[in-house]
């Protein structure tokens, strides 16, 4: 992710704009959102099953364990970088909450928590001080989190059970006003991740150093300590998708989470954020998890597809909502 | 990079350069250096290691990322990377079967017909367009798979008899695959090195604008890069399936980009473009495939094998950087 490519669109360009050019933009940054909404109308127009609260309920609490994930990729891709290791780090972390359930609550939470956040402060750091390019740290990381995984469960042939009755359970389980606690979760973290973004000066500075890192820097601007915050959060959040769904599936499953990191880019991407950094909203990211999950669900509905359409799908979404989104970036330069 | 407040005086700026020289062959040759005391240790270590079974199975292993890996350098080498290529390989091997009805040369020209098109598209996609990247080609990726998937639905074996012989014979002790990834390493090397294409290749990924304004016709290399690259891909697929006797459309070519972008960082060719280093790609391969096999030969479990490659990847980019910022 270097900085010499085609001049960026600036949120706050000054000067009279067309008012093309600002329904441009609009359409530019909520493409996926109309997206959304046309799939989820379609889709409760054909199908009786889609629209009841149960089907509903199912998408809320399956999309929030990418949710999570996503917040903290968002952060990491704003500023200029990007985070390969967290569909591993995700694994890793709902395998020692499983694990770290049989010893109680407070185990279950934390040890996955300061392993998985150990691994995003080296992460951080080797990026951030030692200079190096983030795609190849975060893959590192992405072996070594595995790596990790598969050594405290025996090469991956033991699967920890979260034992009966354990309050760990209920993190996922629970309920409070019919929605799962997962899905509280991530409405309260998408609050608080678009406070931090929009209200504070870490989120400011984030978003300068992404634009452009050498200006951050002459400006004086803590650019590594930046750096450093949104890998450690990036693994922080992949950590606590994990404990949900160990907390879910009342086991640390092994084999999770390969892949997840292009998913949880994709979902960032059609909510958006510009991969070269500098730009994007929390709430985008949002709606693309959403749009991800709500395609995957249609694609159940429908029973005679295959699932593997849910893939194809995915990509060729991808591919036309950045295909648009830089001809309307071309439309509002104009 | 360099804050010199003062300038040195002579004799330092001589010592500085001569140190920097220094440095920078190590940095330079690191990975041949480092693949060499390998295989040395292992000459030493290894029962066995010496001999023509175990050698050319390693070069055989290593032949479908060497293959990917050659293109995956031309890609970075324009300030791209192709994350579609492990799809790619999927989707040619799952052609294979359905085609082979019509005889082996057809098939195989169809699997490697797939991977024009996906290159075109990609190529498209970067030069045209102007998606990014890593953006395009992860929309192929995931959508490739996909395709493949469902063209290929579960695992099935081939059994048409040029295609076996193509995975499993020789010529003269050398197996055909083993050959094939040498021609291609040699094409890759005389179009990087030795033609227009591959110093405009260079140029535009040191800088695409001033390219552009030196009248190189950029669109047109970029996609040229990107066929390449797709093309080399749906080839490794081809071979893969022809050495398993089998396409499996879920496994096959799984986690081939990551692969094949560690061999080109680690042979040297900087993520950031402007510079292509095919010998020192083959060599990344290599390399990491000595890595890998010396834990196995020694029985370290694949976890901690995983943790001990992060570890390399790590430390043989860091020596890399550490070239950039004393040359530039």
């Amino acid at each position: 992710m270097t900085t010499a490519t085609a001049p960026e669109v600036t949120p706050g360009t000054t000067g009279e704009r067309s008012s093309r050019a600002r329904v441009a933009h609009l359409v530019q940054r909520q493409g996926a959102l109309v997206i959304l909404v046309f799939a989820a109308v379609a889709a409760t127009v054909a199908f009786d099953s889609f629209g009841t609260q149960r089907n509903l309920t199912s998408i809320a609490v399956q999309a929030s364990f990418l949710a999570v994930v996503a917040l903290g990729m968002t952060f990491v891709i704003m500023g200029g970088g990007i985070d390969l290791s967290v569909g591993s780090v995700f694994a890793l972390g709902g395998v020692l909450a499983a694990w770290g359930s049989q010893h109680g609550l407070l185990v279950a939470l934390a040890l996955p928590l300061a392993v998985c956040g150990a691994i995003g402060l080296v992460q951080g750091l080797v990026i951030a001080r030692g200079g190096l390019p983030p795609f190849i740290v975060t893959l590192a990381g992405l072996l070594f989190a595995r790596g990790l995984l598969l050594l405290i469960t025996d090469e991956g042939s033991t699967t920890y059970k979260v034992p009966p009755g354990a309050a760990f359970r209920e993190i996922a389980q629970g309920k409070l006003l019919g929605l799962n606690y997962t899905v509280w979760v991530v409405i309260v973290l998408f609050l608080l991740g678009g406070l931090v973004l929009h209200r504070t000066s870490y989120g400011s500075t984030t978003l300068a150093v992404g634009g452009q890192e050498d200006a951050a820097q002459l400006m004086g601007l803590p650019v590594m300590r930046s750096k450093v915050i949104a890998y450690v959060t990036s693994s922080l959040l992949a950590a606590l998708g994990g404990i949900m769904i160990a907390s879910y599936t009342s086991s640390g499953v092994t084999i999770l989470g390969v892949g997840m990191e292009l998913e949880v880019i994709s979902a960032v991407v059609l909510g958006g954020t510009l991969l070269t950094g500098g730009a994007g909203t929390v709430l985008g990211t949002l709606v693309g998890v959403l749009l991800l999950q709500v395609i995957k669900n249609i694609i159940n509905q429908v029973g005679s597809l295959n699932s593997n359409w849910q893939a194809v799908v995915s990509g060729v979404i991808l591919l036309v909502v950045v295909t648009a989104q830089q001809w309307l970036a071309r439309v509002e330069r104009r | 990079m360099t804050t010199t407040a003062t300038p040195p005086t002579r004799a330092e700026a001589e010592t500085r350069r001569r140190r920097g020289l220094d440095l920078d062959w190590v940095r330079t040759n690191g990975v041949y250096v480092a693949l060499a005391l390998l295989f040395l240790l292992n000459v030493v270590w290894t029962n066995n290691f010496l001999t023509e079974r175990t050698l050319l199975l390693q070069l055989i292993q290593v032949t479908p990322v060497v293959i990917v890996a050659l293109g995956m350098a031309l890609v970075i080498g324009t300030e791209g990377i192709d994350l579609s290529v492990g799809a790619v390989m999927a989707l040619a091997a799952a052609l294979i079967p359905l085609y082979v009805g019509y005889g082996a040369a057809m098939a195989i020209l169809i699997a490697v017909l797939v991977g024009f098109v996906t290159g075109s598209l990609a190529g498209s996609m970067v030069a045209v367009v102007g998606v990014q990247p890593i953006v395009a080609t992860l929309g192929i990726m995931v959508a490739g798979r996909g395709v493949a998937n469902l063209l290929g639905g579960e695992i099935k074996t081939i059994r048409e008899p040029g295609i076996v012989s193509l995975g499993s014979e020789s010529l003269l002790g050398v197996p055909y695959v083993v050959l094939i990834a040498a021609v291609i390493a040699a094409l890759v090397w005389f179009a990087a090195r030795r033609t227009t294409y591959g110093r405009q290749l260079v140029a535009i990924g040191g800088n695409k604008r001033a390219a552009e304004l030196a009248g190189l016709p950029v669109k047109r290399v970029v996609i040229t890069t990107y066929v390449v690259a797709g093309v080399l891909a749906a080839i490794a697929g081809v071979l893969l399936a022809a050495r398993s006797q089998a396409s499996d459309p879920t496994k096959l070519g799984q986690l081939m980009e990551l692969s094949a972008i560690t061999a080109v960082v680690i042979g040297g060719t900087p993520l950031s473009g402007g510079q292509v280093r095919i010998i020192g790609t083959i060599a990344g391969a290599l390399l990491m495939q000595l890595i890998f096999a010396t834990l196995v030969f020694h029985n370290i479990p694949d976890s901690t094998a995983q943790m001990a490659q992060a570890v390399i990847v790590i430390a043989a980019v860091y020596v890399q950087m550490g070239r950039r910022r004393s040359t530039s």
